[in-house]
């Protein structure tokens, strides 16, 4: 019995590539179970993401890779080349780990992932593609995955500009339901992270743009509400997160400006992002109490340090993957002893049966 | 008088310390069940010294430094288990238990006065004074508490520089509203332990009368200010801090004019 896995992914194959090969959702199940019952096959599970298409298989020693290559290739999927990896026996187990992990991913440390396997794993599983070893393999990937999370930092920080200004705004408000958000132009950074904010369950959007039909659009895309631009700060007592993200090229909020406003406010904290290049916010309002300033740079600071953080917890991870892998090597070779062991006493009873010697 | 149980209870609030500790740099969100295990037998500890204490005394146990310190710590641990899961700020413990821990170390480290039963009657309005007011006391311990932690969250969200436990303390808003209740509990119950001073007299003396009232008007304001949302979080975190700070020598005043 050998484990296998034939794919490509990001790592190996441009999207070009990816997308000829790509199964959707729906197909999974079918071809896991198409792939099990050919011959020199006993197991298998299809995962496939926008990032990778892998195909994992239980084969008779030497047969895999041979059996799986005729089979994809019958479905028209030629799986040769450079851009396929190849992997057997322990290479599998640590592969499969790692990818749950979310350390082969684009961005190191994404939890996306698992979710996918996990669904192309329960596919597999209801077309009765799988048995004992990949059962056992997929579950302990996924243990090892909530080992990892729980005992490592892989996992934790934003690493993108949008997730860092949640973030931000989620340690400043806490529950981010009571808090409105206001879009002062309709750049689509700004839109971006509208939509992340509006994710975390916003109170409301309000979206002010020097273009009033280009606001509405805006606006009635997110469910929020068009403000004129020369009106943005009429409803501004009412803004917890302002959005700056217009193509002006002086500031449109000074501090003179935001001093007044902010004194009608009852102490509320104000969150201003700047996403705009050059920017919207004069970076002297960040002196005013209560009022939080970050612009790009410091947002993409932000992210780049949480990857940083994230790129530092890898030896634990590989570590921590090292000793499953191990324990998944030494389950293996009991479950081999095993099974050779039940072969010999069933022909030991084969040959002391009646029938045998007649 | 034996003080097994208030060295194990001191031991407890070290343990919980370093508990948290360790949870801030496993950046955990919250400290785990055994920190707040720990903490919950080092105020059942306190708990058991302080009766003892006050079935010897035959009164409250707050007639000398060393008890109103035990005591303080008493309180500061009860308000921290009380408000705690309600206001969301578990990780307060990582200040809560030095907080006790040293509250108790500096009482352990003072001789502990003989024990001679009171032969006065027992005054209920100064009993309900004493303890009331520390509680008070504990209150206000835990706003300055939340106002330092919240002047270093927001120093680092100003200046931009966020070190890794900025991700693992209460959001700003929340360690706002922890500060504005616990001033307003605290408030309440030192209004309460001033009438109960009135009651059995204690206006009459006029130092602790004059302590009594600033630190009641210093607080009225604090409220004041608070609930007409006149001052910005941030001051009202350096207030907060800064208030307890002042009562911390008025407690050491109190005492010093006690002896004299």
């Amino acid at each position: 019995m050998e484990l296998v896995c034939l794919g490509l992914s990001h790592r190996s194959a441009p999207v070009e590539l990816r997308e000829r090969f790509a199964i959707p959702e729906t197909q999974q199940g079918a071809l896991s179970i198409e792939l099990a019952t050919i011959p020199g096959l006993r197991e298998s599970v299809v995962i496939s993401t926008c990032n990778r298409v892998e195909f994992y298989a239980v084969a008779q020693p030497g047969l895999g890779f041979e059996a799986l290559h005729a089979a994809l290739a019958q479905r028209g999927m030629e799986a040769s080349g450079d851009a396929f990896f190849r992997r057997s026996c322990d290479d599998v187990v640590r592969h499969l780990f790692r990818v749950v992990c979310g350390l082969d991913s684009m961005v190191l440390g994404e939890t996306e992932i698992l979710g996918q396997v996990k669904k192309a794993y329960s596919a597999a599983q209801e077309a009765r593609a799988t048995s004992k070893h990949l059962n056992k393999l997929f579950q302990r990937a996924f243990n090892v995955a909530k080992e990892v999370r729980t005992r490592t930092n892989i996992t934790r920080g934003s690493v993108s500009v949008g997730s860092a200004a949640v973030e931000l705004a989620e340690r400043i408000f806490g529950k981010l339901s009571g808090c409105n958000v206001m879009i002062l132009g309709a750049g689509e950074m700004g839109e971006l992270t509208a939509g992340a904010l509006q994710a975390r369950g916003v109170r409301s959007i309000f979206v002010a743009n020097r273009s009033h039909d280009r606001a509405v659009t805006l606006a009635q895309t997110m469910g929020g509400k068009a403000v004129r631009f020369e009106q943005w700060h009429e409803e501004f007592s009412e803004v917890d997160i302002l959005i700056g993200s217009t193509a002006a090229p002086h500031f449109v909020l000074t501090r003179p400006q935001l001093e007044p406003l902010m004194a009608r406010r009852r102490q509320r904290p104000l969150f201003c992002i700047d996403l705009a290049v050059p920017r919207d916010i004069d970076p002297e309002v960040n002196d005013l109490d209560g009022v939080y300033l970050y612009d790009i740079d410091s947002l993409q600071a932000i992210a780049d340090q949480s990857m940083e953080e994230r790129r530092g917890e890898l030896v634990v991870c590989e570590a921590l993957i090292q000793k499953h892998v191990q324990d998944f090597r030494a389950w293996l070779d009991s479950e081999a002893v095993r099974t050779e062991q039940a072969l010999h006493s069933f022909e030991r009873r084969a040959g002391d049966s009646p029938v045998h010697g007649v | 008088m034996d003080r097994t149980a208030l060295v194990a209870s001191t031991l407890c609030f070290l343990a919980g310390f370093a508990l948290s500790v360790q949870a801030l740099r496993a950046r955990a969100q919250g400290p785990s069940a055994s920190t707040l295990w720990v903490t919950l037998g080092g105020f059942v500890l306190q708990t058991l010294w302080l009766y003892q204490r006050g079935q010897l005394l035959g009164r409250c146990p707050l007639t000398s430094l060393f008890d109103v310190l035990v005591f303080l710590g008493w309180s500061v641990a009860l308000l921290y288990l009380g408000t705690g899961a309600t206001y969301r700020l578990s990780l307060l413990g990582v200040f809560t238990s030095p907080l006790v821990f040293l509250l108790q170390s500096i009482a352990l480290a003072l001789p502990m006065p003989s024990v001679a039963k009171s032969v006065l009657p027992v005054n209920p309005w100064l009993e309900l004074h004493a303890a009331v007011s520390v509680v008070a006391y504990g209150a206000f311990a835990l706003a300055g508490i939340a106002g330092a932690t919240l002047l270093v969250q927001e120093r680092q969200l100003k200046t931009r520089k966020l070190h890794s436990f900025f991700y693992r303390f209460p959001p700003i808003h929340d360690l706002a509203a922890a500060n504005r209740r616990l001033v307003y509990i605290g408030f309440a119950l030192l209004t309460l332990g001033l009438v109960a001073g009135i009651f059995q007299g204690i206006a009459h003396v006029s130092f602790l009368r004059f302590v009594s009232l600033g630190v009641w008007v210093l607080y009225l304001f604090l409220s004041i200010a608070l609930g007409w949302k006149r001052i910005s979080p941030n001051r009202a975190a350096w207030l907060a801090s800064g208030a307890f700070l002042v009562l911390l020598t008025t407690v050491w005043a109190v005492q010093l004019v006690g002896k004299s």
